[in-house]
């Protein structure tokens, strides 16, 4: 039994879990999205500051736990997650080791992202893009159907019920993953670039200590609001 | 002895002026290393901070900078500009006197920086800003005095911190710099004269005559002060006749949302069309100079404004003070009232307005504190850690330093003077690799120790990133308002407020209502299209906490047979709570439990103030939803915690444990939103956090995530990390105010007076009208969501 959100994507049974993780009950495969790996190294290496050097292991050892848990014979890891190429070199060996034990008996994917668009040295099969028991996997929506993809980082909360918190938002058409990694933000998903994508029957999965559907309600774009994303 | 050059004296004696006592002291004592005086508001305490320096400038033989004056708002020192190039220009002497501040622009930066003048006016921020540069050492070379005005406002905050700090970074530079500090009259002058000498040597202290004691009054309405609330706009009516009774009025509020509100109203009511302006810290530059020149120049009747206006600006033809709502600080009032009357030995007048009715208890315990003197101040802590990292990164951005230089000369700061070496080096480490457990940035440090032994920034280009972040000030993110079509802002207003608000909405800046268009880049558009009655703009402005000596006094007056210094609805309200229930007293928490609208309620008259009454609030939940008491909310005031729940509470006394308590801080409340802002304050200061980035805030909030997150990491894999230590060192004042938690423990020693009422007690009734009710993110909460959401879906299902 997983904890989570239970819906069809295309002719896919597929669930949103409470821990930000996509889960294929028919493939046994599990999807995870912009883990940003290697994050506080680089902003510290472009002459940022330097944040506790923690979110790679966290980052890890959160997946860790929902692969323990669920036992997946495929990952998919859907776009950036590195957060740059040089960041995927300067991994720490407990973290290499850490994503070896990840990998060993079962199948793992990197697709690209922008952020980490380019060969790395890390095992696992490297793909632009996967199409898989029925779903097409890409880093960056496009306008095909039964698409799941990641990028935006999508947040929602509901008025009055505390903050917004990292969220999947899907319709018939396509889902948008949430970002697993620890220090990665979030962009709100009625934002124009993220309700843009959807039809008016979006529906906004909260993940957190339980995972919560409500409609996703499109406001109406400001003027010149574009966003930039990492 | 300094005597004063006959080109001033006779520009004073053309004037019929003569020097007051303590200005000739001030001049005897022109060679003191350290001076401090301590003079009431309008005893021309600053000039005489300058007269030393004009007659040693009048023989016009000084080149360079000679002083340097520190004030802590920009508007006080383009005050004292105007004020004090009138002599020097109208004697003849050959004095350069330029301010420099924020809002100073960049050319004329640069110039200053290249050719200072003799006189030097600036804010502690831009101070520690010059300090970081390269050039420093030349500039301040032949520094002679330094006159930090209104140092008792700066002593409360980290900005006198970071203040002392820059100092001795001068002292170092130019060993004969003297120090002059003016302060308002203050509980304990010996505290200022530690933080403003160098250690260890001595400073001496000047008092001026304080003067006649103040005639100072509660405003009595007609109308009785409503319930609840902090605007005060029942007093609108008598207010009005107040200012036209008078030359000019101040009106004083607590917070800036306030001030808006009540000018708004106050607008609204004057038929007379009266030329009333408004004056606080959110509104833009050229209004606020607007105001300023027009206030100068006698034209306006009134002023409402906020603490922007507390300190020594030179009213001309002040003769009234009106503070809305409860003063909250008996110091602060005192040196509000003192702006009242700006003519020495002439008593000023003031007039308090409560909001509402417990705050007529609390003006009437400040009159009385005011007419005895009896000032109120907490002592200060030793110097914060967050503001020493600050000024190593501000040391490393001026150049290449030694450890041991930079310890030494940090140890001549009163605040730093015990700071050990061990300390320090953790900080200096903190700087230079982040000060992590897991060494991760061995090859990214942000400072190296070179060959020689000194220490650089790795990457030149940090020190613009270090500069950008300087100040200790901390302020939430703001976005500037302004007309649709107009390029002049009106002010800002915080991001969260212009999250919540969608095309349409209406509110307040600048005492105009105006609608909600857009937001264009970082800029909110708004239109004078106003419809709607307004939202109010929310303001963070400070929300000061109940003095622990104001608190005491009201207790003192609540243990009275009957109150004849009280307002008849105000005594019958108190004797109704005696009746019905009990009133607090100074040596017993009382607790009250009542149903109300089908929840079950309790209060806890703690008398901590606002902020450690909410933190005993989140730590009272936490328990009761521990105990399966189900708690929903709670609403905390100065005086008082009201929570409420699904299940009554029985048995309060567990609930105040101390030790409990003190491990609820330890534990629970470690992972609480209060804790993380504190959090996010110090990381900011220590330079952790990035408030602005060199490419200006396009990207905004989407890019970047919470500082929460990096809380929540440092907690489970760092925990004895440098900045977690300081986190929880700040716990115990500022927002979570565990102190006070601390006092009133102390204080009522395990007596608690639990009452059980069938319903709302009169002293309870008000709170249920507070705003800024605190949700518990409990499972009531969780549920809650759910449901929201399963409500949601309904329909679309």
């Amino acid at each position: 039994m997983t904890a989570g959100h239970s819906f069809t994507l295309g002719q896919t049974a597929v669930v949103a879990t409470t821990a930000r993780a996509l889960w294929l009950p028919a493939t046994q495969t599990l999807c995870v999205s912009d883990l940003h790996l290697g994050k506080a190294g680089r902003i510290a290496r472009r002459g940022g500051t330097m944040l506790p050097p923690y979110e790679t292991l966290d980052t890890l050892h959160r997946l860790a736990t929902v692969i323990g848990d669920l036992a997946p014979k495929m990952v998919i890891c859907l776009g950036d997650s590195f957060d740059d190429l040089d960041a995927a070199d300067e991994l720490l060996p407990d973290a290499l080791t850490t994503i070896t034990q990840l990998q060993s008996g079962r199948f793992w994917y990197w697709i690209e992202g922008n952020h980490d668009a380019g060969p790395i040295r890390i095992g696992g099969t490297h793909v632009q893009s996967l199409t898989h028991a029925g779903l097409h996997f890409r880093h960056i929506a496009t306008e095909a159907s039964s698409e799941v993809s990641g990028h935006y980082h999508p947040k929602h909360g509901i008025n009055g019920t505390g903050p917004a918190r990292p969220c999947f938002v899907y319709d018939a058409n396509r889902l948008i993953m949430p970002a697993f990694g620890t220090y990665t933000g979030g962009v709100k998903a009625t934002s124009p670039e993220i309700s843009g994508l959807f039809g008016p029957k979006a529906i906004a999965v909260l993940t957190g200590p339980s995972a919560v559907a409500v409609p996703l309600k499109r406001s109406p774009p400001p003027r010149g609001s574009r966003g930039k994303f990492y | 002895m300094t005597t004063l050059p006959p080109s001033i004296a006779s520009w004073f004696t053309a004037r019929g002026w003569s020097l007051h006592p303590h200005q000739t002291d001030m001049l005897a004592r022109a060679d003191a290393p350290a001076l401090l005086l301590i003079a009431p508001t309008g005893g021309g305490k600053t000039i005489a901070g300058f007269l030393p320096t004009l007659a040693e400038l009048a023989t016009g033989s000084h080149a360079g900078l000679h002083t340097l004056y520190v004030s802590p708002l920009k508007a006080l020192a383009a005050d004292i500009k105007r004020n004090l190039r009138k002599p020097v220009e109208e004697a003849g002497l050959p004095i350069r006197i330029e301010d420099r501040t924020g809002d100073t622009s960049y050319t004329q930066k640069r110039r200053q920086r290249a050719d200072p003048p003799h006189i030097l006016l600036t804010t502690p921020e831009s101070l520690a800003l010059l300090t970081s540069y390269e050039d420093a050492p030349r500039m301040f070379a032949g520094l002679q005095r330094v006159v930090v005005d209104e140092i008792h406002a700066l002593a409360e905050s980290k900005r006198g911190d970071q203040l002392v700090l820059a100092l001795s970074r001068l002292q170092a530079i130019a060993p004969d710099m003297r120090r002059v500090g003016l302060s308002a009259t203050v509980d304990d002058p010996n505290a200022i004269a530690t933080l403003l000498a160098r250690h260890p040597d001595p400073c001496l202290i000047l008092h001026a005559d304080p003067g006649p004691a103040p005639d100072i009054a509660m405003l009595v309405t007609a109308e009785p002060p409503p319930w609840a609330g902090g605007g005060a706009k029942y007093s609108i009516p008598a207010v009005l006749d107040e200012i036209k009774k008078h030359k000019t009025t101040l009106i004083f509020h607590n917070t800036r949302a306030q001030a808006e509100l009540f000018f708004h109203n106050l607008w609204l009511a004057n038929d007379e069309s009266l030329p009333i302006g408004i004056h606080h810290g959110s509104l833009d530059r050229t209004q606020r100079d607007r105001v300023e020149a027009a206030m100068v120049a006698g034209d306006l009747r009134a002023i409402v404004c906020t603490g922007t206006l507390d300190l020594g600006i030179d009213w001309g033809n002040l003769d009234l003070v009106i503070q809305i709502g409860a003063p909250k600080n008996v110091k602060r009032l005192v040196q509000r009232i003192g702006r009242a009357n700006h003519r020495y030995n002439a008593p000023s007048k003031a007039l308090l307005v409560p909001a509402n009715r417990f705050e007529v208890v609390e003006c009437v315990a400040a009159l009385e504190a005011v007419m005895a003197h009896d000032l109120d101040g907490d002592p200060r802590g030793h110097g914060p850690r967050d503001v020493l990292c600050q000024h190593i990164l501000i040391r490393a951005c001026s150049g290449p330093f030694d450890e041991n230089d930079l310890y030494h000369e940090i140890k001549t700061v009163g605040a730093y003077a015990s700071l050990s070496r061990a300390a320090f080096d953790d900080c200096l480490d903190f700087c230079a690799t982040g000060g992590y457990a897991l060494c991760a940035y061995d090859k990214w440090k942000r400072l190296l120790k070179r060959p020689d032994g000194r220490w650089q920034l790795r990457d030149p280009r940090a020190a613009q990133r270090i500069r950008m972040n300087i100040g200790t000030i901390q302020d939430t993110d703001t976005l500037k308002v302004r007309l649709k079509g107009n390029f002049k802002p009106l002010g800002e207003i915080e991001e969260a407020f212009a999250a919540t608000l969608t095309v349409g909405d209406t509110f307040l800046i600048g005492g105009k209502v105006v609608r909600y268009e857009g937001l264009r880049e970082m800029t909110v558009e708004v239109s004078n299209r106003a419809t709607k009655a307004p939202k109010i703009a929310t303001f963070a402005g400070t929300k000061f906490a109940t003095s622990t000596q104001l608190s005491a006094r009201i207790l003192q007056m609540f243990a009275q047979d009957s109150w004849p210094q009280l307002p008849a609805h105000t005594a019958d309200w108190l004797q109704l709570q005696r009746d019905l229930s009990q009133l607090p007293q100074t040596g017993r928490i009382l607790v009250e439990s009542f149903p109300h609208d089908d929840r079950h309620y309790t209060c806890f008259y703690g008398f901590a103030g606002r902020n450690a009454q909410q933190t005993l609030g989140l730590l009272l939940t936490q328990r009761m939803e521990a105990n399966g008491l189900n708690p929903l909310g709670l609403v905390a005031t100065d005086y008082a915690t009201l929570v409420w729940g699904l299940n009554a509470v029985t048995d309060p006394a567990p609930l105040l444990d101390p030790a409990n308590l003190r491990d609820g801080l330890e534990t629970w409340l470690a992972g609480n939103a209060v804790m993380k802002r504190t959090f996010r304050g110090s990381a900011t200061i220590a330079g952790l956090i990035e408030r602005n980035l060199p490419q200006a805030r396009k990207s905004g909030r989407q890019a970047t995530f919470s500082s929460d997150i990096l809380y929540d990491t440092l907690s489970k894999y760092d925990p004895n990390h440098l900045m977690l230590r300081i986190t929880r060192e700040e716990a115990m004042r500022g927002l979570v105010d565990f102190g006070r938690i601390e006092e009133m423990l102390t204080r009522t020693q395990g007596a608690i007076d639990h009452v059980t009422l069938d319903r709302i007690s009169p002293l309870a009734a008000p709170m249920i009208l507070e705003m800024g009710k605190v949700p518990i993110a409990g499972l009531g909460r969780e549920k809650l969501l759910q449901d929201a959401a399963a409500a949601l879906m309904g329909p679309a299902a």
